[in-house]
């Protein structure tokens, strides 16, 4: 069976991509734990496959939103590393140029919309995307990506309805990481499988282990696909686990260490490289050699953000987009 | 570009809408219309009326009733590259979408760095008079002034409706359209052939005089040029300046003409607490304005209470004709 870990090119840019995001995430910890960083850190860790293997299944050209705990698919979908470590460290050369941190990270000219602060907030905004799109006559894909916590927001059910009756080209993904901060996703929904969801607005649902990120790729190419060809959207619920607390201020009461250990067993990186070296598509060396890359591109990427200049303090003009016809104002609603 | 046209033609404040919109449907492929009930409907106000035919369905685009879906989606396809006109169908059910207005839309230009902006337009039928009671008959302009981000525009007349919905259509922000409900079809005047905008941010003084000035907002224009005549029958001439947007205000317009008397009445339809006359107030007493003024600044507003059903009550809940011109006399007897 054709897999990602049997194509070495494939495996090296899976690898790339999932090692860049663990060791990302591994740096901004660390940062915080230093004091270098301010306010607070929703890390992914242990949920690498889903952002990964979702967002390889899409074109340069297509989009994506995000969450709060969005590192992960900003990186997946191509954003720089150095002006993401920038924002983190709220300088002028992030993306958001100091003015929105980790949970507003966004790079358009990449088809990333954003991350965002509100749970299911950018799942209304991807159905959007996705009604341009098909406004537009172009055949590109709106993906949303959400935790399991976003399914029992209003914005969730009137997104995903409206995407279903339109037949808009979005894909919703949902990972579903268990636990919405300290809510189990067990205790808000009688359903088993958050996918079962896809029933109630006739649209296919789909559940896959989301430490898995063949079968994230797979049932993500498949939705893709359906969309593309203005079959409408499709619910993939990714099953994963965030090895970390929900934020900084998370002191685990609502978990085992058994629990956190059995998921921590489940690695979706070391599962990958030992698919990888299963199918012998990489060597010891090329594995090592994605490793180290991955790290020399995030140490580089905390250098770059480190010798940032700080903001603007101008806040005032950064309000408002310049108006051609707002005649006395220059652009500011003051 | 639309052509700038000659002439004038005398029509509604639904009429002016109308043409606004088709106008920018016209001329830019970008723009489309989404709201409950807007196609086949006309929408609850019949602003849309015919244009489902003129359009197709693509383009004016009748959903689902969830608000947040809709502001979202204008959202959403704001950010790639659309310009999206977006109606709710009474004011009072954007209680339901504040998220996306609020926290997403008002913010993305600012909280992203400046790389992107959201050009949509939120078209609002507010205000009472109709008998629809408290949850159909709010003026909520403050709660968009207050957050940044937002712009907020309120015509009082068929002219202003039109050049300020094309300025807003133009606008690469998030522009918070508010229209009153009496005005659809009470309002008729003369319009402007073609596709000039008014910009946002300038305030019109449709009546001058010496004694006092009413800034007025919305309906509250009409009533007030009302006022103004029957006191002008008593000799008080009133000057009455219409910001006609409320974010950007022209300031300067405002504090200009109430030196010029010496006496403000601000005039709103919305509950007096925190309400936007409350911001011209502080405005005129935080500039040397102040030093100009003969007697301390009068607010005439609505009551700090829900609109009632009775109609002597919905009326009363909100200043009449009479009662400004009560209160021009007694800001005219304070000093």
């Amino acid at each position: 069976m054709t897999t990602l870990a049997t194509s070495a090119d494939d495996a090296r840019r899976v690898l790339s991509t999932m090692w860049t995001i663990r060791r990302f995430e591994e740096a901004v910890d660390e940062l915080f734990a230093r004091g270098l960083l301010y306010g607070t850190m929703h890390l992914s860790i242990g949920q690498e496959a889903s952002a990964t293997g979702a967002c390889l299944a899409l074109r340069d050209d297509d989009v994506i939103t995000s969450t709060h705990r969005g590192h992960g698919h900003c990186i997946a979908k191509g954003a720089d590393l150095g002006r993401m470590m920038a924002e983190l460290l709220a300088r002028d050369n992030g993306y958001c140029r100091g003015r929105g941190g980790s949970m507003h990270i966004a790079d358009v000219t990449k088809g990333n919309l954003g991350a965002n602060g509100i749970v299911a907030g950018g799942i209304p905004i991807a159905a959007g995307a996705a009604l341009a799109h098909k406004l537009q006559g172009t055949d590109k894909v709106a993906l949303s990506f959400f935790g399991d916590g976003a399914t029992s927001e209003g914005a969730f059910h009137e997104s995903v309805n409206l995407a279903a009756i339109w037949d808009l080209p979005v894909v919703f993904v949902c990972e579903n990481n268990h636990y919405g901060m300290s809510m189990s996703v067990a205790e808000v929904s009688r359903l088993e499988k958050v996918a079962d969801r896809a029933a109630g607005y006739g649209i296919p649902g789909v559940t896959v282990d989301g430490n898995d990120v063949d079968a994230v790729h797979k049932a993500a190419t498949e939705a893709v696909a359906h969309a593309r060809s203005g079959q409408g959207p499709t619910l993939i619920e990714a099953v994963t686990y965030r090895w970390k607390g929900h934020s900084k201020s998370d002191q685990n009461l609502y978990r085992t260490r058994e629990e956190i250990e059995s998921w921590r067993a489940r690695d979706p990186i070391e599962r990958f490289e030992q698919a990888v070296r299963k199918a012998k598509s990489l060597s010891e060396d090329e594995l090592k050699q994605v490793r180290d890359q991955a790290r020399d591109a995030v140490r580089e990427a905390v250098r770059e953000g480190q010798a940032g200049p700080p903001p603007s303090p101008d806040l005032l003009a950064a309000v408002y987009a310049p108006s051609e016809v707002d005649a006395r104002s220059g652009g500011e609603a003051r | 570009m639309t052509a700038t046209g000659t002439g004038v033609e005398t029509m509604t404040f639904a009429e002016a809408i109308r043409a606004a919109l088709s106008l920018e449907m016209e001329a830019d492929e970008r723009v489309f219309v989404l709201g409950e009930d807007i196609g086949v409907y006309g929408g609850a106000f019949g602003v849309t009326t015919g244009m489902l035919e003129r359009f197709g369905a693509e383009r004016i685009r009748d959903t689902p009733i969830a608000e947040e879906a809709i502001v979202g989606a204008a959202v959403g396809a704001a950010l790639c590259g659309m310009r999206p006109v977006a109606e709710m169908q009474f004011s009072d059910f954007t209680a339901h979408a504040m998220d996306q207005l609020v926290n997403q839309a008002a913010k993305v230009h600012f909280m992203l760095g400046g790389a992107t902006s959201v050009p949509l337009v939120l078209r609002l039928p507010f205000g009472s008079g109709t008998g629809a009671a408290a949850q159909h008959s709010q003026s909520q302009e403050a709660w968009y002034a207050h957050t940044p981000g937002l712009k907020v525009a309120m015509p009082s007349n068929p002219a202003d409706a039109k050049g300020l919905l094309l300025a807003a259509i133009r606008d690469p922000n998030p522009v918070v359209f508010m229209e009153h409900k009496l005005l659809y079809r009470s309002a008729s005047g003369p319009v402007p052939a073609g596709g000039d905008p008014i910009p946002l941010g300038v305030a019109a003084v449709p009546r001058e005089g010496g004694d006092l000035t009413i800034v007025a907002t919305g309906i509250m224009v009409s009533r007030a040029l009302a006022a103004a005549e029957e006191l002008a029958a008593g000799g008080v001439e009133a000057t009455v300046v219409d910001p006609r947007t409320l974010k950007p205000l022209d300031e300067a317009t405002i504090l200009e003409r109430v030196k010029a008397t010496g006496r403000a009445l601000l005039v709103q339809e919305a509950p007096r607490t925190a309400g936007f006359t409350a911001e011209i107030s502080a405005r005129i007493a935080e500039s040397d304005t102040l030093y100009h003024l003969l007697a301390p600044v009068r607010r005439l507003s609505g009551l700090d209470a829900p609109i009632p059903y009775n109609p002597d009550l919905e009326k009363a809940s909100v200043p009449q004709v009479p009662d400004i011109v009560r209160a021009a006399r007694a800001l005219l007897e304070d000093g």
